[in-house]
């Protein structure tokens, strides 16, 4: 087998029972967003002033553009530590980061309450560049441009601009750099986004070191999200899977899963807020949950014999996305308590996402396998395999 | 001091894989020499919400129902339409004013104008801003895009926003710093009957405080009401205004300024019968989290010394392994 086949559209009809669906669920999420920017966010969302921030900041945005981290994981992999094997799997982990990162930034706009306003990020006179949420603004919306151009050659390839295609490839080295600087500073800053919210934040949560855990949890996530992709695209296109990259490419996520953990651990330990993980609270609880779900992928793909098998391999990478997605959820929602100690004389927030609120969350979903689906049949994405049936 | 600082030259070398540029931590800022603020006395209040009322009008704010009868404003909490509230403490037989115990007090919570606000370090695009004169975080909405990150950062829980408007502005309290130039000043001090809430610099506010902490409770004192001594600030003459001092009994204060010391310090200061937990002031440190997240920031980010420094590495590599087409065609014509 050549291991530098060129990618080539897999071809097939674009119309088909997945596909339908999601269509239906994006019209859904349409009509919600209609209305949201008519009668404004308190009419499709339980968003309140205890809650300021829901699912569509916590899941879409925060979570989404994690999930989009495939494409800096394998580019750090294949680029930087020179890992030329993996070349293969640059291209569908870029594509899924370009539409999650698109749609993260489509789902900041759907949630920004004054979005008209929203170009003053860019202004020199209004930026405050103390402001970690004008960072990631920033840092997001670069990336989502580089991505753009980082992708364009398979765009240019489809409509035979090649002129246009050779002179991207000199300056390529350097997107390259940026697709990776970029989404490592705002993936940190996620995590930093909650630093100021201070007391607000449950100390199983709230420290100095949250960029360094949602960085690190990020970069797991990209690994994480190729071996699910892949595992996924082999089943639902009927070609064979890529095990010879994705057994090493496990091994890879595990160590920076433990890198990971011992910041995590140590962090707790040294903070000494482990004693708070044992009261009998909803924090104590989902503080278990998610490290039970970040050391279930070391049972699951802890030895190399386990690591062969694809079934494991997507087993393994879905803990890990559903362990990061968890602490991504928990600091920014379940840790949140704003006002803390206010029990006799004030009003008691809560916050559980309305159904207008998760169809949008779903919509997001659907628009990004719709697209994954039309681009990998009509574009040169996807490695060029056998199939099976 | 030393393990925030350890921890985030932890966090650098974690997160970036690179030697820590010692950026120097930076401090909570201290409240302006010049800072106008107010001076809660909840023994004083008497819990007629005039106050409220007087805010409602001085900010164009309309009424908010939380009982079936929407007969008289009686919002819960401060909302974006209601920026000072009383709120009430009871316990048992609710028998004696500013008791802890079968006792009932009243605290008002509005803006407490911070040295070093969470919200105008979080607010990306300098729609919230502290004046560096009054102290006053006043809200800009031509700048604010809406996004509530001051609403999540507040550890009182002050800024709000307007969710059942398609163009909601965040609504809090500004000192009615929109009155000055009538001479007038927070309105919620002018019409206080009792002088509980009392306007002025946070300096004298703080003296006045504790002086009432020093006398013995149940002796008699003159309080004043309204404004407090000059209460200058700069191109601003407050109106004529009568004598309004009165003499009253000293009440039992819990020995605590609040404000004096929370989160660094706050223009808006308390004394209350009632420990603060109890009537809804929150435990804060003695420092602000802005300074937190902002040394974070300054740490990984000041100078562009450290984004510029990786993405040198990362270009020197990427500029070796990345083929151009041209290699990449070579490359295929070797290898075929």
């Amino acid at each position: 087998m050549n291991a530098h086949l060129k990618p080539a559209p897999v071809g097939g009809p674009l119309l088909n029972a997945v596909t339908l669906t999601a269509g239906v669920l994006v019209a859904v999420m349409l009509a919600i967003v209609a209305i949201r920017f008519i009668y404004g966010l308190g009419a499709v969302t339980h968003l309140n002033d205890g809650y300021p921030w829901g699912i569509w900041i916590a899941v879409d945005v925060v979570i989404g553009s994690a999930f989009a981290c495939g494409g800096f994981s394998v580019a750090l992999l294949v680029y930087i530590f020179n890992r030329g094997e993996y070349h293969p799997l640059v291209r569908p982990a870029l594509l899924a980061s370009l539409f999650g990162y698109t749609l993260a930034g489509v789902a900041v706009i759907i949630d920004l309450g004054r979005w008209w306003n929203v170009w003053n990020i860019f202004n020199p006179w209004t930026v405050n560049v103390h402001s970690v949420m004008f960072e990631v603004a920033i840092c997001i919306t670069a990336y989502i441009i580089v991505m753009w151009l980082e992708f364009a050659p398979t765009f240019f390839e489809k409509f035979g601009l090649t002129e246009a295609k050779r002179r991207l490839s000199k300056v390529m080295f350097l997107l390259v750099a940026l697709g990776i600087l970029l989404p490592m500073m705002h993936q940190s800053s996620l995590g930093t986004l909650l630093v100021v919210a201070g007391e607000q934040i449950h100390p199983l949560w709230q420290t100095p070191l949250l960029p360094a855990l949602y960085l690190l949890t990020a970069i797991a996530m990209g690994y994480a999200v190729v071996l699910f992709e892949s595992c996924l695209a082999s089943a639902g296109y009927r070609r064979s899977i890529e095990l010879h990259l994705l057994t090493p490419l496990a091994k890879v996520m595990l160590g920076v899963l433990l890198a990971y953990l011992i910041v995590r651990v140590g962090d707790v330990l040294v903070r000494g807020a482990l004693p708070l993980a044992f009261s009998l609270s909803l924090e104590a609880f989902f503080f278990w949950l998610e490290m039970a779900l970040f050391l279930l992928p070391f049972f699951l793909i802890g030895t190399e014999e386990q690591r062969r098998h694809p079934a494991r391999l997507f087993l393994g990478g879905i803990a890990l996305l559903l362990a990061a997605s968890l602490l991504r959820l928990n600091s920014f929602l379940i840790a949140y308590q704003t006002v803390i100690g206010v029990d006799t004389v004030g009003v008691n927030y809560r916050y559980f996402p309305s159904l207008a609120e998760i169809m949008v969350t779903v919509g997001m979903f659907a628009i990004e396998v719709l697209g994954y689906i039309i681009i990998t049949r009509r574009f040169p994405v996807l490695p060029r395999g056998e199939v099976h049936a | 001091m030393v393990t925030r600082r350890d921890f985030l030259k932890g966090a650098v070398a974690a997160g970036v894989g690179s030697t820590a540029t010692g950026a120097a931590a930076r401090e909570t800022r201290k409240v302006p020499e010049t800072a106008v603020g107010l001076l809660y006395d909840a023994t004083l209040c008497v819990g007629c919400k005039a106050c409220v009322a007087a805010c409602k009008e001085a900010n164009g704010n309309p009424p908010e129902f939380s009982t079936k009868e929407q007969l008289w404003d009686t919002p819960l909490d401060t909302s974006a339409y209601t920026f000072n509230l009383i709120k009430v403490y009871q316990n048992g037989t609710m028998q004696t004013k500013d008791a802890e115990k079968d006792g009932y007090a009243f605290m008002k919570t509005s803006c407490m104008h911070c040295a070093d606000p969470s919200c105008v370090s979080a607010c990306p695009v300098s729609a919230m801003t502290k004046h560096p004169v009054t102290g006053i975080v006043s809200y800009d909405p031509d700048k604010c895009i809406g996004c509530r990150y001051c609403v999540f950062a507040c550890p009182f829980g002050i800024p709000k926003f307007q969710y059942d408007s398609p163009t909601g502005k965040i609504g809090k309290c500004e000192l009615c710093r929109h009155r000055y130039k009538e001479g007038r000043y927070s309105a919620c001090a002018e019409v206080c009957p009792t002088g509980a809430t009392l306007f002025g610099r946070t300096v004298d506010l703080l003296a006045e405080a504790k002086r009432r902490l020093s006398l013995q409770p149940g002796s008699v004192t003159t309080f004043p009401r309204g404004r407090l001594g000059e209460a200058a600030v700069p191109g601003v003459k407050w109106r004529e205004e009568p004598d309004q001092r009165y003499e009253a009994e000293v009440g039992r204060y819990v020995p605590h300024i609040y404000g004096e010391r929370e989160y660094g310090g706050t223009q808006v200061l308390k004394l209350s019968g009632v420990p603060f937990e109890k009537v809804g002031m929150p435990k804060l440190p003695p420092y602000s989290s802005a300074a937190t997240s902002e040394t974070i920031q300054h740490t990984l980010y000041g100078g562009l010394i450290m984004p510029i420094a990786v993405l040198g590495l990362l270009t020197w590599r990427a500029k070796r392994t990345v083929p151009t087409e041209e290699e990449a065609e070579k490359n295929e014509g070797e290898s075929a």
